[in-house]
């Protein structure tokens, strides 16, 4: 672990970072001090943006450190970067921080935290591909954008970013962080899904291959593009390394944004021991439910979540507590999903409020007979059958609700319910789109 | 080469034709859109197949080569 730091170290040679200490333990992502970290906190800490003049070296490196996207898909980080390295005539990246999970937190914090280290990240993934454009695509929130302007100046002045970062803000749809709909918008229209393929890497913005980044992803890229391979790995799984942005909701209500190693076990993450939970939703609303005793013995990794049809996502967790209806909570989900569907396929558009009615309808005691053969035939005709991947998404939460939920369902089919308060307790935005320009 | 279909569903607006045309590989789901075989169009329908993507009032159907 030494020696590749030490490799990485001389590689700096025109910056201080020779003589900087390495970063240990955690957080390495955000800032340790809680304030946002300017431009001069970022280089008391990080030093200089460590270009490297060419593209091989680092994603070489980004390779060893066997880093996966942060966004949700989890994508091996080098494989996407060698792809559009790959591609003819010019290129573009963009850095993903529309967030439009509404469970999830992290990249606003993390932009808030350390903008210095995503942008750093956007320079070194621009050299590593050979882009000559670069856009941030960030939810939409003014104090956030000016936050963000302040820090693109502070590099303007100092001369660091070689490519000038174009700000684009994201509508706020569930949506808008996907990326054909990113593409769209920045490209200056509306966030809306297109059909793929062709993939974003071979024809993205204006049809030119673009890298498409989650802001995380961007700064574990920076970290490592300084401290080397070794040190990523240095905690974290060998098949998942690194450390990871989760946003947690405890069963008391109470959470916030954490950074865990990958492998971190989910009864401490959301201290199952003092808060139990009767389920665990793990990667948010195109994610899936746990019961609560099989997520008491699971780590947050997809080598433990993937062979029970879930995944770490972007790591949104939330511990579902015993008083309230694990069937009222996913009725209310599945309804916000069917009304953030772009509307542009047949299937998503006819199904998804078709289910959300069904569920609704079983959580109000008012379900028909047919209820669950009709969820189960409307899941099937919207699986795969939209440009993107929202009726997916849909349904998996859909059926994974309906499965740990099983005994709840029964119970509200026989006109019962064993909650004891109806507060909502996951969060749903309020307003859904009506009109073409609510997604731009 | 093998060919299969494929709809672009951002599109396609449920007109139904290509269902008409091409039962065989072409099914409707409830509300009207069509749902797919995954199989590659066998010779013997390529030439209907062809005729269901060039009659698409929207032009939402597609032959691609098939995996």
């Amino acid at each position: 672990m030494t020696a590749a730091i030490r490799e990485n170290a001389t590689r700096d040679t025109a910056t201080a970072s020779s003589v900087r200490p390495v970063p240990t333990g955690l957080p390495r992502l955000l800032s340790a001090t809680g304030r946002p970290m300017d431009l001069a906190a970022h280089m008391q800490v990080h030093g200089q943006t460590p270009y490297r003049g060419g593209p091989q070296m680092l994603i070489h490196t980004i390779e060893s450190a066997g880093l996966t996207g942060r966004g949700g898909a989890a994508f091996p980080t080098h494989r996407k970067l060698t792809a559009v390295a790959d591609q003819r005539g010019p290129r573009v990246v963009v850095g993903n921080g529309a967030e439009g999970e509404p469970a999830s937190d992290k990249d606003k914090t993390l932009l808030w935290s350390s903008p210095h280290l995503v942008l750093d990240g956007l320079q070194l993934a621009a050299e590593a591909v050979g882009a000559r454009k670069v856009h941030l695509y960030v939810h939409r929130e003014p104090a956030l954008e000016a936050h963000l302007d302040s820090a693109l100046h502070e590099r303007a002045i100092a001369g660091l970013d070689r490519i000038a970062v174009n700000l684009v803000s994201a509508p706020p749809r569930f949506l808008a962080g996907e990326e054909s709909a990113l593409a769209s918008r920045v490209e200056g229209g509306a966030a809306l899904p297109r059909l793929t393929p062709p993939r974003i890497f071979e024809r993205g913005v204006h049809g030119a291959p673009t890298l498409v980044q989650n802001v995380e992803t961007l700064a574990q890229l920076a970290l490592i593009s300084r401290y080397g391979a070794a040190w990523f790995r240095g905690i974290g799984t060998e098949a998942e390394p690194g450390s990871m942005l989760t946003t947690v909701r405890l069963a008391d209500g109470s959470g916030g944004v954490a950074e865990t190693p990958i492998g971190t076990p989910i009864a401490e993450l959301l201290r199952l021991a003092q808060h139990p939970a009767q389920a665990v939703l793990v990667g948010g609303y195109h994610g899936a439910w746990l019961c609560g005793e099989q997520a008491r013995r699971l780590t947050l990794s997809n080598a433990d979540l993937r062979p029970l049809g879930a995944a770490v996502g972007a790591g949104v967790l939330a511990a579902l507590p015993a008083d309230r209806c694990g069937v009222v909570e996913s009725a209310r989900v599945v309804r916000y999903l069917a009304l953030e569907s772009a509307g542009q396929c047949g299937p998503c558009l006819n199904g998804l409020p078709l289910i959300a009615d069904s569920l609704a309808q079983l959580a109000n005691h008012r379900s028909a007979p047919s209820a669950r053969g009709d969820l189960a035939r409307w899941s099937k005709l919207v699986e795969r059958r939209g440009a993107c991947h929202h009726p997916d998404g849909t349904v998996r939460f859909l059926r994974s609700a309906l499965t740990v939920f099983a005994e709840e369902v029964a119970l509200h089919e026989a006109g019962r319910c064993s909650a004891s308060t109806y507060e909502p307790f996951l969060p749903i935005p309020a307003g859904s789109p009506e009109h073409k320009n609510d997604w731009s | 080469m093998h060919e299969r279909l494929r709809v672009n569903p951002i599109l396609c607006s449920g007109h139904g034709l290509c269902a008409e045309l091409l039962p065989e590989q072409i099914d409707l789901d409830e509300w009207g859109y069509p749902l797919l075989s995954d199989e590659p169009v066998p010779t013997a329908l390529r030439p209907l197949a062809r005729r269901a993507v060039n009659d698409c009032p929207v032009l939402a159907l597609m032959l691609v080569a098939a995996p």
